[in-house]
């Protein structure tokens, strides 16, 4: 245990000594979430709300679903890949962990890097520019921790799983970009999933995608409240549990048939 | 023609090194679809719950777009020449096109274009021809004309922005993320500018003019005579930033110093 901690201190520190550039990371965030901002005011008109959510809300579930997205979002699909085309996958291999587990701790270090040097100096500033609502209960805040280190769990997992399908493939460049393409649309972060026509919405349930950006955008904004918020964070961790079993296969069988290119 | 057949023995050589890996150019492609797809998407799934976008409708809204996937095309394919910064001054590689009798600006864009996103003007022109006969839109045989023009200016002036923004690079090396930021400003002018405030109005119209590169030319096919004085603006906005940049460009070059090494 000690040394996966030891991981998420390392990338953390790393993270830190290149911080400038993230200072205006949070103007492109700012830029992206007053496009939408604009862009929803207008959508809504006159009208008070739209599938239950009035126009504040939707304000503070834009900003509150960038915002989240520097926490679970990482790139160790992309380093995964770099790893395995280069080669140095092999000496991950005779390494005292599991290369996985390595991944999912340095992708945290980040997580928590932009937690606490993005997400959280971001938020004060978008709710200074733009009317944004902040839930006033303590429940409420503690349903969105815990929701958001579940999407940061599925998101990690299905970065995971696109990373180790290269051992499949060699050059997955494109799944990769479609993968991010796809997750931005099916997660909720450019439109919470409610707002989507019925039939799609069933299709939806059964796909991990809203564990990532929806649920916790959700909770968040108290777009759902009472045994909705249950629901919604069992829905996560079923699929945080479901999804470990495609993963350790496809790592299991890409062991045995691992082809090193070159390294 | 010095620059034309410069210009088509560097397609040629281009199209021989993507071809060799033709899957890899495919899902790029493949890629670049579902992104524009995100974006309908986006706009049909909004339209499930409102009719009218500011008094722009559904329909009028996916015209926008379409149109301003051309110009966007062409913008990538030749003049996205995000990492300049990165690649010609720090690495130093500017040095290598000075010492050739060719202008530097256009010897860079030879050498960054990517063709495969001119694929963009199809979907452009596809998202277009389906709004617009959703719209009945009638053409006149001077259309097509306005039409080139149109895409043309906003091409330019997108290409201008961008070319000023790396000119800046002639002045301060430091890596600044300017690029990235400009993209999603860019966003912006997808969508009517009656949406935004006056301030991000202006800003769209005369400082970053995004809005010449959608909606303002749009609303010329789209018969909104209101916004026709915007919309023949588009090719003369156009010529000056393009104008603008390179001489700025041109004067960046006098201050370049080499990166050394």
């Amino acid at each position: 245990m000690g040394k996966y901690l030891e991981m998420i201190r390392v990338r953390f520190l790393m993270m830190l000594a290149y911080r400038t550039n993230y200072y205006s990371g949070i103007l492109i965030y700012s830029i992206n979430i007053g496009a939408y901002y604009f862009l929803w005011n207008a959508i809504y008109g006159g009208k008070g709300e739209i599938e239950g959510l009035s126009v504040i809300q939707m304000t503070t579930y834009v900003a509150v679903a960038w915002m989240a997205r520097a926490f679970y979002f990482n790139n160790i699909d992309r380093e995964i890949a770099q790893e395995i085309k280069e080669g140095k996958v092999a000496v991950e291999f005779i390494r005292p962990y599991h290369y996985l587990l390595m991944k999912t701790m340095q992708g945290l270090g980040e997580g928590i890097f932009r937690l606490s040097f993005f997400s959280i100096p971001g938020m004060i500033i978008v709710s200074l520019i733009f009317p944004i609502e902040f839930s006033a209960a303590f429940s409420t805040w503690m349903f969105f921790m815990v929701a958001i280190i579940l999407s940061f769990i599925v998101n990690t997992q299905i970065n995971l799983l696109t990373g180790v399908m290269t051992f499949f493939f060699f050059n997955n460049d494109g799944l990769i970009r479609a993968k991010r393409v796809v997750i931005d649309l099916f997660s909720g972060l450019l439109l919470p999933i409610s707002f989507y026509p019925g039939w799609a919405q069933n299709v939806m349930d059964f796909l991990p995608f809203q564990a990532i950006s929806y649920i916790p955008s959700m909770i968040f904004t108290e777009g759902f409240t009472g045994s909705a918020v249950w629901e919604a964070i069992l829905f996560q961790l079923v699929w945080a549990v479901i999804l470990i079993l495609p993963i350790q296969a496809l790592w299991v069988i890409a062991k045995k048939r691992l082809i090193v290119q070159g390294g | 023609m010095k620059h034309t057949s410069i210009f088509f023995l560097y397609v040629a050589q281009y199209m021989k090194t993507r071809l060799t890996y033709r899957v890899d150019m495919l899902m790029e492609i493949m890629s670049d679809l579902l992104f524009q797809a995100v974006n309908l998407i986006f706009i049909l799934v909004v339209f499930g719950h409102t009719n009218m976008l500011s008094g722009w409708s559904k329909d009028e809204i996916i015209f926008i777009y379409g149109f301003f996937l051309v110009p966007f095309a062409i913008f990538g394919a030749f003049f996205n020449i995000w990492d300049f910064n990165e690649r010609y001054i720090v690495k130093g590689e500017m040095d290598r096109i000075l010492t050739r009798p060719v202008h530097s600006l256009f010897q860079i864009i030879l050498e960054r274009m990517e063709l495969e996103s001119l694929f963009g003007v199809l979907t452009g022109i596809a998202v277009m021809i389906y709004a617009g006969s959703r719209l009945d839109l009638s053409l006149s045989w001077y259309d097509p004309i306005v039409f080139l023009f149109m895409v043309l200016g906003g091409a330019f002036v997108y290409a201008g922005i961008f070319i000023l923004l790396a000119s800046i690079s002639f002045w301060s090396d430091s890596r600044t993320s300017i690029m990235p930021m400009m993209y999603n400003i860019g966003n912006y002018g997808r969508y009517p500018v009656d949406i935004y405030n006056k301030v991000i109005r202006f800003v769209l119209t005369w400082i970053l003019p995004f809005a010449f590169v959608g909606v303002y030319p749009s609303a010329y096919f789209l018969g909104r005579e209101e916004w026709y004085g915007y919309a023949f603006l588009t090719p003369v906005m156009g010529a000056v930033f393009f104008g603008f940049a390179i001489f700025m460009w041109n004067i960046g070059v006098t201050k370049y110093r080499g990166a050394g090494n």
